[in-house]
C-alpha cells in the first residue's frame, strides 16, 4: 500500500486515489495538428526511476495531484496540487509558515 | 515413541481438563495445550498421511513450521482443512481429525503408493502430461485427463466444506509508530524501551502467550522478565496483540495482520467475528519474528517420532510432557545441548550424536557428569521402525564423507540441523536475503526499509543478546522516528562457541535412502538430484518442478536443505544458487478473512434512488444497473416481465409513461468560463445555446472515440446543468476534474456532482403535457409556446416544491425529464402518478425504456462501448467542423473514417415471428464464421412494429447491406437466425411525434 501525503487532507492510502498517468504530458492546443496530439495521447516513456505522474483524491478531496514517484520502489519524491493556481498558492502559504 | 505428561512442570493448568474428539474418539488435554502437546500426552503419534506416498505423518515441530501433524478441526460447515495441530489451542468440544487417509491415519488403504514411489518422482505430473511411456508416450493431455482424476483423489491434502462459511470475518485498520512483530525476548525488550520512550507501540504475537522463547526456558528468571516486561507494556499504553499474525509486509510500513478471535472458543459469542484482518500503517517496524530450526536429511527422516530438538525441548518445558523415554539427539550445532540437559533430567534416557569432530572438553566433561551419552563425530543415518521409529542405524565420520556406524534403540529422535531466521517478512519487501557463512543461514541484508530485524531473527542466538539486540533495534527505530541520532550497539550475530557443521544431508556411499526435504509435498533429496539431471539449475525452476516448498507450510524447515543440495549438484555454493523469493501470507489466510464482509448483499455497494420505496409500493420488479437498483417493470395482476414491458411501452407510445431517471449522472458546471469549458468538451456546438433552453451533447475522448451523450441545461450565463449516462456518471466527472484542474487551469470554472442532490422522473408520452400541467402551480409555464421542444424551466409544483423541467426525448414521444431535491422525490412521484393515471398512463421500467428507445434507435452504453466513433453510432451530424474541441483532432485518423467500419444499424428479422438475442453475430449469409461481420447489441419486441427488432454494428452499415439476407448467429444459445439490416431509426423516423 503506498501512502500519499495528500496537500489538502493528509497522507491517506493509495486506496483511496485514482491513478491517471504520466503527469508530464502537456496538452497542445485543441486545433493542434493530428501528430501533435497523437504525441500527447499515445508516447509514453517507460520509466525505471522517478517519474511524475498524476493522481486523483477520488475518495478525498477530488484534487488531481502531481506526484514525483521512483517506479522501482514506489518511494515519493514529491506531491503538488496539479492546477497550477493552487499550486502557486499552498506554496506560497508553505513559504509563510516557515 | 511413548510421550508422557508430567505431573508438574510446564505452563499447562492441570485444574482445567478440557474434552475433544480426534477421529471419532473422546480424548482430553489441559488448558494451555496444543492440539499437538494434548494428542502426544495422550500416546498419539500418526496425525495424517503424506501428500503423494500416503507414507505416516507425526508431530515434527512444536509451531507454525509444522509440516508433519497437519490435520483438519471442525466439522460439517465449519470444516477447515490443513490446520497446524501444533498452533491450534484446544478447547471443549473440538473435534478433529487426521487427513489424507482411508479408513484413517493408522490403517491407511492409500499406502501402497509408497511402493510405486519411483512413479512418482519430481516432475511427475509434467511427465503424466505426455502420457506414461512405453504404452502411451506422446500421446498427450488426454491420457493425463483420465488419470488426473485419480491422482487428484489420491494425492491431497484436507478436504474443505463445501458449504457456504457460516462465520463473520471483520477487516479493520490501525495505526501506530512502531510495530514490533513477535513476543520473544527481542521482541519484548524492544516494544518496553520503545513504549517508554514514548512511541505509540503495536505488538503483535501470532502464540496465545506473549513471550516467545521465554516460554520454553525453565528458570524463574525467565518468566519474570517476561511478565515485567509486559506490565510495562500495559503501563506504558502500548497494545499487545495475541493470536496475531503479521502475515504480510507491504509498501509504507503497511503491514496486514490476521487476528483469530474465536478459533480457540467452544461458544463464541454470535456476534463475535471469526478473524479480523486487519491493515496497519506503521511508521517503524522491528520485526523480532524469531528462528526456525531446521532437520537434516537422511533415510526415513519422515517417520513419526523424529522431530526438532527445540520443539521436544518445548513441548517439555512448556506442555509438560516428556515426549519420550530413550531420545538420540543428533546435532551439527549448540543448541541442541541445552534440550539434550533438559530431557535428560526430567528422567529419559539421552545419546546425543554431534557431527562435529572435536569439541571442547569442558562440553564433553558436562554431558558425561549429567549421564548423556556423547558420540562425536556421529549422525543419524537410517531410521527403522514400522509406523514410528524403532532404532536408528549412525552414520560415522572420520571427517572425509559418512560410513555406515552401529545401530541404537530408541523412541524418539531429535534433529538440529541449525536454524533458519525468520526473513519472510523483509523478503515480502523485495530485500534478498543473503547467506552467514558462519552460522549457515540466510540473513537480511543492509536495506533501506523502515525495518529493524531483532533477536534471532537477525541470527543472534543466546537470550541475553537477543534482548540486547531487541533495545538496539528499539533504539534505531527511534533514532528514526524523532530524527536524533542515538548511539546503537547491537550484539554481533552468532552466540555458539563451536562452529555450526555445514551437514544438509546424511549420504553413505551404496546405500539407498529415502530422504526427505519436504515432507508435506512428499519430496526427496532424489528428488532434487534428478531435477538437476534433467536440466534445472534455477532454485525457481527447481521449486516450481519439484514442489519442494510449495506445501501450506512454505518449505520452512526444508527448503535450505534443497538449496545446499542444488547448490552441491551444481558444484555451487549456496549464495550462488541464491534463495527463493518469500511472498505474503507467511501462514495461511482464510478466505473469509480476505473477503471480510464484503459477500452476498455486500458484495458491492447498493445505490437506491429516493424514489426507490416509493417504486417497490407501486409494484416495481427491480433489476441491477451498475451498482444502482432501478425499476425493471411495473407487473399487473397476472403479468409476466413479457406482457409488463409491452403494456408499458404502448401505453408510453399512446398516452403517458412515468419513469425513475434518478441514476443519471447530474453535474452543475458552473463559472464565468463555463460555456467556453462545455464548448470544447462537446463536439457539437455550444457557444450559443440560449439560457433556458437544453442540448443533446456527445463528448468524445482525446483519442477521437466516443465517450459518453447527454443533455445539458442552461440556466444563466454561468450557471449549467449536465446529465450524463447512468454507466459512465463517475468517469464523466473524473474527466471534467482532470481537464479544469490539469488541462485548462486557467478556466474559471467549477464542477459539482450533484447526482444525490436531485431525483428525477421522465414523463413520456401524448399526454404528459397534460400531466404536467395538473402538477405545476402554473400551467402556463409548461405550455407549448412557454417550453417548446428542448426547453428548459425552473418552476414550482403545486405542493410548493421547487423544480426544473426540459423537454427532451428519449422515447421519441413529447416527453419531459423533472427534478426536484432529493428529499421531494416522493411528493413529485405521488403528485405526477395522481395526474397520470386519468389518462390511463403507467409507471414504467428499464425494460420498456430499452424498447422505446431501441424503436428510436437511440444509443445507450451497450452502443457507446469505447470504440466506436461518432459516425460510427451514426451521429456524424453531431461532430462540428466549426471549432476544435477534444477528440476532434484525432477522431479523423485514417483507420476511424473508413467507410467499412462498423456502423449504427436497426435489424429485423426476416421471419417476422422469429425472436433473436443480443450478443448474437452477424455473419453475411454465405460466411457463417469467425467474428463475422457486425453485433447485436440491444433488442426487444416492438409493439409498434408487432415483431422482434434490435439494434446493433455491421462493417458499411445499412447502406452495404440493404436487401440482403443475414445470419444472426448464436450458436450456444438461439441458433441462427436469418436477419434483414435496416435503419436504426425504425419507429416515426422524422421525429414529428417528440415536437408535437
Amino acid at each position: 500500500m503506498i501512502r500519499i501525503n495528500c496537500p489538502f487532507c493528509g497522507e491517506r492510502d493509495h486506496s483511496e486515489f485514482g491513478y491517471g498517468g504520466d503527469g508530464s504530458i502537456v496538452y497542445p492546443a485543441l486545433d493542434a495538428p493530428a501528430e501533435e496530439w497523437i504525441e500527447a495521447v499515445y508516447q509514453r516513456e517507460n520509466i525505471r526511476g522517478v517519474q511524475t505522474e498524476s493522481w486523483q483524491h477520488v475518495s478525498g478531496c477530488r484534487q488531481w495531484l502531481l506526484i514525483e514517484r521512483d517506479t522501482m520502489t514506489h518511494e515519493i519524491h514529491s506531491v503538488r496540487a496539479a492546477h497550477e493556481g493552487v499550486a502557486r498558492v499552498l506554496a506560497a502559504d508553505a513559504e509563510k509558515r516557515t | 515413541m511413548s510421550a508422557s505428561r508430567l505431573n508438574e512442570g510446564g505452563r499447562i493448568d492441570r485444574n482445567t481438563r478440557v474434552d475433544f474428539k480426534w477421529d471419532n474418539k473422546s480424548v482430553s488435554g489441559f488448558a494451555g495445550d496444543t492440539l499437538a502437546s494434548a494428542l502426544m500426552a495422550e500416546g498419539e503419534t500418526i496425525f495424517g498421511r503424506s501428500f503423494k506416498y500416503h507414507r505416516p505423518r507425526g508431530i515434527m515441530s512444536a509451531g507454525v513450521e509444522e509440516s508433519g501433524a497437519i490435520v483438519t478441526v471442525g466439522k460439517g460447515n465449519r470444516r477447515d482443512p490443513n490446520v497446524r495441530a501444533t498452533t491450534q489451542e484446544i478447547y471443549n468440544g473440538l473435534v478433529a481429525s487426521g487427513q489424507n487417509a482411508w479408513p484413517n491415519v493408522r490403517t491407511d488403504i492409500g499406502a501402497v503408493n509408497n511402493l510405486m514411489s519411483r512413479f512418482f518422482s519430481a516432475g511427475f505430473y509434467y511427465k503424466t502430461f505426455m502420457g506414461i511411456p512405453p504404452m502411451e508416450w506422446g500421446k498427450g493431455t488426454g491420457v493425463w485427463m483420465q488419470y488426473e482424476k485419480l491422482i487428484r483423489k489420491a494425492a491431497g491434502m484436507g478436504v474443505a466444506s463445501r458449504q457456504p462459511d457460516p462465520d463473520s470475518y471483520e477487516h479493520g485498520h490501525l495505526f501506530c509508530d512502531l510495530l514490533v512483530v513477535g513476543s520473544g525476548p527481542a521482541g519484548l525488550a524492544a516494544a518496553v524501551k520503545a513504549a517508554r520512550s514514548g512511541l505509540d507501540v503495536l505488538l503483535v504475537e501470532q502464540d496465545f502467550e506473549a513471550g516467545g522463547d521465554y516460554l520454553n526456558q525453565t528458570s524463574c528468571e525467565a518468566d519474570q522478565k517476561r511478565t515485567n516486561a509486559l506490565l510495562e507494556l500495559e503501563k506504558a499504553g502500548a497494545r499487545v496483540m495475541l493470536r496475531t499474525t503479521a502475515f504480510g509486509l507491504y509498501d509504507y510500513g503497511v503491514a496486514g495482520l490476521l487476528e483469530r478471535v474465536t478459533d480457540h472458543m467452544a461458544d463464541p459469542l454470535d456476534h463475535t467475528p471469526r478473524q479480523r484482518f486487519l491493515t496497519v500503517r506503521a511508521k517503524h517496524t522491528i520485526l523480532a519474528t524469531g528462528a526456525l530450526e531446521r532437520t537434516v536429511a537422511f533415510g526415513n527422516n519422515d517417520k513419526p517420532g523424529i522431530m526438532t530438538a527445540a520443539a521436544a525441548n518445548t513441548y517439555l518445558n512448556r506442555f509438560g510432557i516428556l515426549p519420550g523415554e530413550k531420545i538420540i539427539i543428533a546435532t551439527n550445532n549448540d543448541s541442541a545441548y541445552k534440550p539434550a540437559l533438559n530431557l535428560a533430567g526430567a528422567g529419559a534416557g539421552v545419546t546425543l550424536l554431534d557431527s562435529r569432530t572435536v569439541l571442547p572438553a569442558n562440553v564433553t566433561g558436562l554431558m558425561e557428569t549429567k549421564g548423556i551419552t556423547l558420540k562425536t563425530a556421529n549422525t543419524a543415518c537410517n531410521a527403522n521402525g514400522k509406523k514410528g521409529i524403532s532404532s536408528l542405524d549412525l552414520a560415522v565420520t572420520d571427517g572425509h564423507g559418512w560410513s555406515m556406524g552401529e545401530t541404537l534403540d530408541c523412541d524418539l529422535l531429535l534433529m538440529s540441523g541449525g536454524w533458519s531466521p525468520v526473513v519472510n517478512l523483509l523478503s515480502h519487501r523485495g530485500v534478498k536475503p543473503v547467506w552467514d557463512k558462519d552460522n549457515l543461514c540466510f540473513i537480511s541484508p543492509d536495506h533501506k526499509e523502515p525495518v529493524q530485524m531483532a533477536g534471532s531473527a537477525s541470527a543472534v542466538w543466546g537470550t541475553g543478546d537477543c534482548e540486547e539486540s531487541g533495545v538496539a533495534a528499539a533504539d534505531a527505530a527511534i533514532a528514526a522516528l524523532t530524527g536524533h541520532s542515538i548511539s546503537v550497539s547491537a550484539p554481533a550475530s552468532g552466540g555458539w562457541d563451536s562452529p555450526i557443521d555445514p551437514l544438509y544431508e546424511v549420504r553413505v556411499e551404496g546405500k539407498k535412502l529415502k530422504s526427505f526435504i519436504d515432507p508435506q509435498h512428499d519430496v526427496t533429496c532424489e528428488d532434487i538430484r534428478l531435477a538437476h539431471q534433467e536440466g534445472f539449475v534455477s532454485v525457481e525452476h527447481l521449486k516450481r518442478y519439484t514442489t519442494l516448498g510449495m506445501a501450506t507450510d512454505q518449505g520452512k524447515m526444508g527448503n535450505i536443505i534443497g538449496l545446499a543440495l542444488m547448490a552441491e549438484a551444481l558444484g555451487r555454493e549456496i549464495p550462488e544458487v541464491g534463495t527463493t523469493t518469500f511472498r505474503p501470507p507467511y501462514t495461511p489466510v482464510s478466505l473469509g478473512a480476505l473477503t471480510g464482509r464484503g459477500k452476498g448483499a455486500h458484495f458491492k455497494a447498493l445505490r437506491r434512488t429516493p424514489m426507490h420505496d416509493w417504486n417497490l409500493a407501486h409494484g416495481a420488479t427491480m433489476t441491477e444497473a451498475g451498482l444502482w437498483h432501478r425499476p425493471w417493470y411495473f407487473a399487473r395482476e397476472g403479468e409476466g416481465i413479457s406482457e409488463a414491458y409491452v403494456r408499458e411501452t404502448v401505453t408510453v407510445r399512446e398516452t403517458v409513461g412515468l419513469v425513475d431517471v434518478t441514476s443519471l449522472g447530474k453535474i452543475a458546471i458552473q463559472g464565468p468560463d463555463a460555456t467556453e469549458f462545455i464548448n470544447r468538451i462537446y463536439s457539437n456546438a455550444f457557444a450559443k445555446l440560449p439560457i433556458g433552453k437544453a442540448r443533446y451533447g456527445i463528448m468524445l475522448r482525446d483519442d477521437g472515440i466516443v465517450m459518453d451523450d447527454g443533455t445539458t441545461w442552461r440556466f444563466s450565463e454561468t450557471d449549467y446543468f449536465m446529465t450524463t449516462t447512468t454507466a459512465h456518471a463517475a468517469k464523466v466527472m473524473v474527466w471534467l476534474e482532470e481537464l479544469l484542474q490539469m488541462r485548462w487551469s486557467n478556466l474559471k470554472v467549477h464542477v459539482t456532482s450533484v447526482s444525490e442532490q436531485w431525483a428525477g422522473c421522465a414523463v413520456a408520452g401524448p399526454e404528459s403535457r397534460a400531466v404536467l400541467e395538473a402538477c405545476v402551480k402554473d400551467p402556463a409555464t409548461v405550455a407549448n409556446d412557454a417550453l417548446p421542444f428542448m426547453g428548459v424551466i425552473q418552476t414550482t409544483l403545486k405542493n410548493g416544491v421547487p423544480c426544473r423541467i426540459a423537454r427532451i426525448s428519449f422515447s421519441g414521444e413529447m416527453a419531459y425529464e423533472m427534478y426536484v431535491g432529493s428529499d421531494y422525490a416522493e411528493s413529485m412521484m405521488d403528485l405526477l402518478w395522481n395526474a397520470a393515471q386519468p389518462f390511463d398512463g403507467c409507471l414504467y421500467g428499464t425494460e420498456t425504456l430499452g424498447a422505446l428507445r431501441i424503436e428510436k434507435g437511440h444509443v445507450t452504453g451497450v452502443e457507446l462501448d469505447g470504440r466506436i466513433t461518432i459516425e460510427d453510432a451514426g451521429l456524424g451530424q453531431m461532430a462540428s467542423d466549426k471549432k476544435s474541441y477534444i477528440g476532434s483532432a484525432l477522431r479523423k485518423r485514417p483507420d476511424l473514417t473508413k467507410t467499412d467500419r462498423p456502423q449504427l444499424v436497426g435489424i429485423f428479422p426476416k421471419d417476422k415471428s422469429e425472436t433473436f438475442k443480443a450478443g448474437s453475430v452477424l455473419c453475411a449469409e454465405s460466411r457463417v464464421e469467425g467474428h463475422g461481420d457486425g453485433w447485436i447489441t440491444a433488442v426487444t419486441h416492438s409493439p409498434s412494429l408487432g415483431h422482434w427488432i434490435g439494434l446493433g454494428y455491421i462493417k458499411g452499415g445499412h447502406s452495404a447491406w440493404s436487401g440482403q439476407t443475414l445470419v444472426a448467429a448464436d450458436p450456444v444459445r438461439r441458433g441462427n437466425i436469418s436477419v434483414e439490416v435496416v435503419s436504426p431509426h425504425m419507429v416515426d423516423p422524422g421525429g414529428e411525434r417528440m415536437r408535437g
